[in-house]
């Protein structure tokens, strides 16, 4: 089958171009530039078009498939109506799909479900991703607690961190919530930018 | 209890105000409602997660509403609109080149004057093998139906003299820089984007082609509708609270940081204001102009989801789809509109409520009283610029005299 994947996050449309050539005898199509997206598709007539559910270039898309029907193949969405949930999941996992007229569902259905099931893995990397950056700055904000603490404290490093642990400890938090309210603290009480700490916090912005 | 959510799906435009601010504002909390904005960047994408339940309602333009209900290229979905978003807040922009060419003051251009101008330009262009290209955001969206009206009535076929393309909002800038079209019609911030980077110049906004031309809408699918009453009423209420606070000139600013926040507009709060408060520039160099009516969000009942609005919208439809009008058919598009259902939400506020779910539409020319309850209902100018009137009883009639015009 013939199977073009539009796409402009190059390695989401890598991800799922390796797993259908895994999958199967299949022709695939990359097509991550916006220019000439009719063309490139008109060139390759393939049978199946998936399309990141984001893409902003899906209702001109939807007009040239519309248009199409008079000049060659219709393609429409597929909508398997046995089977509503198959829809919504891909839609979940932010993906569509456009079959040419013809298209036997069995055949497109393991297809799609590929698709869904790649769309879904590389959003579960995202948040991998976003979430270590997120532990990142959580880091950023101890560091910063911990020079107020050490400031005001006169403490050395090791006991303004014994002093946040035992205190979240105590209160039952972790310790970025009582990093995030010392700060917050102290930037209201300091609103003069020099003060110590937003120094340190700010460098690694 | 907890408060009933209504998920809504929206565009990063402008006119997705009116639910952003129902949520910001805390309308909807106080009609006991959570509202949770689901950004997409196609309408298609809007369209699929309404009818697939991932939103419950959404901002829409209203020809899509109509396009579903009736099964234009896929099967039917009924959809209900109790609420209309608002009125025009989109314009014409044009290549800087092309815009020296079309307009010589520095102002608005006159739409026929401008229509003729073009007519020349189209001729011209289309014999070099190179036929101007003007992009709109969607096949069924008033944009491309304004569009298509001016051209039509300043004799520019559309598909004939020009030709007319669907592009990507946040493309249209690029896409008119790098000439794969010469100009579009769009939404708001995107016409002030293209100015601002230099690339474009407004010469028309769509309010100087329908003065009441109605824009997005308040869609549904008319199952949850009926399963969520209470909620919609709710929702409706809240609406027409952030519609009076929108048209406020004490707000603006704030409401335009608000939009422009980056979990909606994701843009600048100085291009969203100008459409905001109807002061647009339409061109470097010169300073804001101020266009009357360029967004119509709430005044005169606005909101109300006029049948004969969805009639009009149907009529073009069928002009430019060349398909024959069918009385089963017009009975789909004008039940999409649900009068009723505005009707019950705000009974008994201080609010006009029109009598009529239908007028004649383009046939106001001065300021007239209309039959209305709890609270009088005055009208101002709803003109066409090429002065026909659309009477929605007579939709073949209409089309034909459209036909033999053009």
């Amino acid at each position: 089958m013939r199977i073009a994947i539009i796409d402009e996050s190059r390695a989401r449309a890598a991800i799922i171009e390796e797993g259908l050539r895994a999958s199967g005898d299949h022709e695939i199509f990359l097509i991550t530039e916006r220019l000439g997206l009719a063309r490139r598709i008109e060139e390759t007539a393939p049978d199946v078009i998936l399309i990141d559910l984001g893409n902003p270039s899906r209702d001109m898309l939807e007009e040239y498939f519309s248009f199409s029907r008079a000049v060659a193949r219709p393609i429409a969405m597929f909508v398997d109506q046995s089977d509503e949930d198959s829809i919504g999941r891909a839609i979940d996992a932010g993906v569509s799909a456009y079959v040419v007229d013809g298209m036997r569902e069995d055949r497109i259905k393991p297809i799609l479900d590929l698709a869904i099931r790649r769309f879904s893995a590389f959003s579960a990397l995202e948040r991998e991703l976003e979430e270590a950056r997120t532990a990142l700055s959580e880091r950023q904000i101890i560091d910063r607690a911990k020079a107020i603490l050490m400031q005001s404290q006169s403490l050395n490093e090791p006991e303004a961190y014994t002093r946040l642990r035992s205190h979240a400890m105590e209160t039952n938090r972790k310790i970025v919530q009582v990093a995030e309210a010392l700060v917050t603290a102290h930037d209201l009480m300091n609103p003069d930018p020099k003060t110590p700490g937003a120094e340190e916090g700010s460098k690694n912005e | 209890m907890s408060r009933p959510l209504v998920r809504i799906g929206f565009l990063p435009l402008v006119d997705a105000a009116l639910p952003i601010l129902a949520r910001e504002h805390g309308f909807a909390e106080a009609e006991g409602l959570d509202i949770q904005l689901v950004r997409d960047m196609s309408w298609a994408g809007v369209r699929d997660r309404l009818l697939y339940d991932h939103s419950d309602a959404a901002h829409m333009i209203a020809p899509l509403a109509l396009a579903t209900s009736l099964g234009r290229e896929r099967a039917a979905v009924s959809l209900s609109v109790p609420f209309v978003l608002g009125l025009n807040g989109n314009a014409i922009t044009v290549s800087a080149e092309l815009g020296g060419r079309l307009l010589k003051e520095n102002d608005l251009g006159d739409p026929a004057i401008i229509g003729t101008r073009l007519k020349d330009i189209a001729r011209e262009r289309k014999q070099t093998g190179r036929p101007l290209t003007l992009g709109v955001v969607h096949r069924y969206s008033s944009h491309n139906y304004m569009l298509r009206y001016w051209l039509a009535a300043a004799d520019v076929h559309p598909d004939n003299d020009v030709r007319v393309v669907t592009v990507a909002p946040p493309y249209a800038a690029d896409a008119l820089a790098n000439g794969e079209i010469d100009g579009m019609c769009v939404g708001e911030p995107w016409n002030s984007v293209a100015v601002e980077k230099g690339i474009g110049q407004i010469i028309l906004v769509t309010a100087q082609i329908w003065r009441r031309g109605v824009e997005k809408v308040l869609a549904m699918k008319s199952e949850w509708l009926a399963d969520n009453e209470p909620s919609t009423h709710a929702l409706i209420r809240a609406l027409r609270l952030a519609g009076q606070h929108f048209v406020n000139p004490e707000n603006w600013a704030q409401n335009a940081e608000i939009l422009a926040r980056a979990e909606y507009l994701d843009g600048s709060a100085t291009l969203i204001k100008r459409a905001i408060s109807d002061r647009i520039l339409l061109r470097q160099g010169q300073d804001e102009t101020h266009v009357p009516d360029f967004m119509f969000q709430y005044r005169q009942a606005a909101n109300f989801p006029w049948k004969s609005q969805a009639l009009w919208l149907y009529s073009q439809m069928l002009r430019w789809d060349d398909q024959p009008w069918s009385k089963a058919e017009a009975e789909i598009a004008e039940a999409v509109f649900r009068t009723n259902v505005y009707r019950r939400a705000l009974a008994g506020l201080d609010e006009p409520m029109p009598s009529a779910s239908k007028k004649v539409e383009g046939g106001i020319s001065g300021t007239i009283s209309a039959g209305s309850s709890q609270s009088p209902l005055t009208l101002e100018p709803d003109l066409f610029f090429d002065g026909r009137s659309f009477d929605p009883d007579n939709i073949p009639d209409y089309l034909k005299q459209l036909r033999e015009t053009q």
